[in-house]
């Protein structure tokens, strides 16, 4: 199983990957660590004309301290994340689920970045960092911008990134709580993508693959903030999801695998603070 | 056998492999893993699944594990990889993993066996001394189907213990 053909191009740099996307237009994608893109281009869901390469863009592989929040290089790869001393005490959510991408041949590859620009709905650290609060920056022709993780992902496959722009970096505030935080995720076999996950830090809860984005918990969230127990407002976890069925489950089987997920979060993070 | 017949070969790539150098135009969309058995004539490299989760052709990559069916060889290009072919030593002794899947009887039908290795050697690295369990979650991206896990698991622990 090879990938359609393609031609290859290589940044060293943003600025030469920014120069090279706009030289080819809609026909280019941006290849990360290319565990995403690679086997759907094999499956042909994708053929881009050209791939641009960003595996030498250096500038962008990092884990910085910046006081009130961390910066994260968009090239760091999952392994790095997970192995962050910084990220382990200051957002020990965010470690752990890069440790859960995949396996470790895998998240010696796959980037941070390329898992939010995929904008895939089952992806594990789309939802950790909608409920850090995340804001992604983005560069392109035009200069930067920001996009909260909030209004970043739009649908299947769909962000906010515009043909030709360059997600940078992922900026993360640093949460009151630290410890604070759970990780739950319902797979058949390990290397599975999550059938349901669930990531809260302090009273956010986000969702994996319960609709056609990772989404926020709202009803969950609110009935907290009312003072609802655990128990009650994890019941609420179903609300305002739209997850699917398909070979893997049902949507009633997700609706009860995230009201199950949510309430085991809820606890775990209550018990770890 | 020329798995990419049709396609030009515009990208020049140059590995170290097993610390040889090796230099070859290829195919922009070339796999590593059809780099490292058309083109090296390394062919301990296994395919399995080619949807990077049997783990069966799995190398290092400057010395970390990776699955070489979901890297391009361009991506690869100045690179040192190693396969299971560069392992053993210039004398013909085996590497101490080697001699522990040996020892465990770490395998059945054997296909899966040179992505098991190199993915212990690399799991070794990182964490020289792992438990069990660390064992087990640390080649979750390794599928064997003849089953044989409870001897690949053994194989790693004696090897970790071999290497202290």
């Amino acid at each position: 199983m090879i990938p359609p053909s393609f031609t290859y191009a290589r940044a060293s740099s943003v600025d030469e990957a920014l120069g090279l996307a706009a030289e080819h237009g809609e026909d280019a994608k941006y290849l990360a660590g290319g565990h995403s893109l690679l086997p759907l281009m094999k499956l042909r869901f994708a053929s881009p004309a050209v791939l641009i390469d960003l595996g030498r863009v250096e500038e962008l592989s990092y884990v910085r301290d910046e006081g009130t929040h961390v910066a994260i290089g968009a090239l760091t790869r999952h392994h790095d994340v997970q192995h962050s001393s910084v990220l382990g005490t200051d957002m020990p959510l965010l470690a752990y689920t890069a440790g859960q991408v995949g396996d470790p041949q895998i998240r010696h590859r796959g980037t941070i970045g390329g898992s939010v620009a995929h904008g895939d709905a089952a992806s594990d650290l789309p939802a950790s960092l909608l409920a850090l609060d995340a804001v992604f920056v983005v560069r392109g022709a035009s200069g930067t911008r920001t996009v909260p993780a909030t209004e970043f992902f739009r649908g299947i496959f769909e962000t906010a990134l515009e043909p030709g722009e360059l997600l940078t970096e992922i900026q993360v505030p640093k949460p009151a709580v630290p410890a604070r935080w759970s990780f739950q995720k319902f797979t058949k076999r390990a290397i599975d993508w999550a059938i349901v996950g669930v990531a809260v830090q302090g009273n956010a809860v986000a969702l994996v693959n319960m609709g056609s984005t990772p989404l926020r918990a709202a009803a969950v969230e609110n009935a907290l903030a009312s003072g609802a127990s655990i128990a009650d407002a994890a019941a609420l976890a179903a609300e305002g999801t739209s997850a699917g069925s398909d070979i893997h489950a049902s949507k009633a089987y997700r609706e009860h695998l995230a009201r199950v997920l949510v309430r085991r979060a809820l606890e775990e993070a209550a018990a770890r603070s | 056998m020329d798995r990419y017949p049709e396609g030009e070969r515009e990208v020049k790539v140059e590995l170290t492999v097993n610390g040889k150098d090796i230099t070859a135009d290829v195919e922009d969309r070339m796999l590593l893993v059809h780099f490292l058995r058309d083109v090296a004539d390394l062919t301990a490299t296994n395919i399995g699944c080619e949807t990077t989760s049997c783990g069966a052709c799995t190398v290092l990559l400057d010395g970390e594990s990776v699955k070489s069916c979901t890297v391009l060889a361009a991506q690869a290009d100045g690179r040192s990889v190693t396969t299971l072919e560069g392992l053993a030593s210039d004398n013909g002794d085996m590497h101490p993993v080697q001699k522990a899947f040996h020892t465990e009887h770490g395998l059945q039908c054997g296909y899966c066996t040179p992505g098991m290795v190199m993915a212990i050697v690399s799991l070794l690295k990182e964490n020289p001394s792992p438990t069990e369990a660390e064992v087990r979650a640390g080649l979750e991206g390794n599928i064997c189907r003849c089953t044989g896990y409870h001897n690949i698991v053994k194989a790693a622990l004696t090897a970790a213990e071999a290497g202290k």
